[in-house]
C-alpha cells in the first residue's frame, strides 16, 4: 500500500441521520488494507463521536484522516461556538446537548472522553466564538 | 454450538427485522444500554445489544461499535430510516416483545448454556 492514504470529509450540520458516514467509510478502507479489527473499532468510534459532535454542537465541520502503516491520524475541525473550558467538556458525564438530541440517545456527556479513551493522542483546540479543533491519533501496532 | 442471531430468533422467539449474512455471526455476549455514548464505549465487540432505541444512529452505533446484532425489546419499532441503514449496512436486528431485562437475561442463559 502508498505510505499514506488521505481522506476528507464534510460533516453536514443538523442531519443525524447522516452523522456516521465518514467514519464508516474510513472503517471500510482500513478493514480492506487489513488493519486490525482493535485498532479499527477505536478510531470508528472516536470519528464517530467526533461527528456527533459537530452535528449536535457546531453545525458540521470538516475531517481529514491520513492512514500510514504506523498510526492513523484524525483532525476534526469546525467553526461552531467553542468550548469555554475543555477540563469541564472532558470530564464524562458533562454535557450541554439540548433534550431534543438526549431523545435520540445521544447528549450523554461521554463524547470527549470516549474519543481520548480511543485515541493514543489526542488534542483539543478551541477559542469560543470561533471553533473547535481535535486532533487525534490512533496507533496501528 | 456457535450462537447466533439466527438461532437466538429460533430458540428466544426473536423476530428478525432486518440482516443478512449478519444473522449468522458469532454472539460473544449479551450487553444493555440506551444511552448511544456510554454504548460506543463500552459494548464489548461480538455483543448483542439490547436496547429500546430504533433509530438511524443506533444502527451506525452497531456497526462502529461491532455489536453482533441489535435486539428491539419491549416490542420497540424499528423505524423506516433505520431499517433502511440496517440493510444497507447488513447489521442483524432482532425484536423481542420481552422488557429488556428479561430479553438480556434470555440471551445471557441461552449463551451460558451453549458454553
Amino acid at each position: 500500500m502508498p505510505q499514506t492514504i488521505h481522506f476528507q470529509y464534510t460533516v453536514p450540520g443538523d442531519d443525524f441521520t447522516r452523522a456516521g458516514e465518514a467514519s464508516s467509510s474510513v472503517k471500510k478502507a482500513l478493514k480492506k488494507i487489513g488493519i486490525n479489527p482493535e485498532v479499527i473499532r477505536k478510531v470508528a468510534i472516536a470519528m464517530y463521536e467526533g461527528e456527533i459532535n459537530m452535528v449536535i454542537h457546531a453545525g458540521g465541520g470538516s475531517i481529514d484522516v491520513d492512514i500510514t502503516p504506523d498510526e492513523v491520524r484524525m483532525v476534526l475541525v469546525d467553526h461552531g461556538p467553542g468550548i469555554a473550558n475543555i477540563d469541564l467538556a472532558m470530564q464524562e458525564g458533562w454535557s450541554t446537548a439540548p433534550d431534543d438530541v438526549r431523545s435520540l440517545g445521544f447528549g450523554a456527556g461521554m463524547g470527549l472522553p470516549n474519543m481520548k479513551k480511543c485515541s493514543d493522542d489526542m488534542t483539543v483546540e478551541s477559542v469560543v466564538g470561533q471553533g473547535t479543533t481535535v486532533r487525534m491519533t490512533v496507533l496501528c501496532h | 454450538m456457535k450462537i447466533t442471531p439466527a438461532v437466538l430468533a429460533r430458540e428466544l422467539g426473536f423476530s428478525v427485522l432486518a440482516g443478512g449474512q449478519s444473522l449468522e455471526r458469532a454472539v460473544d455476549c449479551a450487553y444493555s444500554c440506551d444511552l448511544l455514548s456510554f454504548v460506543m464505549g463500552r459494548a464489548p465487540a461480538g455483543c448483542a445489544w439490547v436496547t429500546v432505541m430504533g433509530n438511524v444512529n443506533a444502527v451506525a452505533v452497531a456497526v462502529l461499535a461491532d455489536c453482533a446484532c441489535v435486539i428491539l425489546a419491549d416490542g420497540v419499532a424499528l423505524d423506516p430510516a433505520a431499517k433502511e441503514k440496517a440493510e444497507a449496512q447488513d447489521v442483524a436486528v432482532l425484536s423481542s416483545g420481552e422488557p429488556v431485562f428479561e430479553t438480556a437475561l434470555a440471551v445471557h442463559e441461552l449463551l451460558s448454556a451453549r458454553q
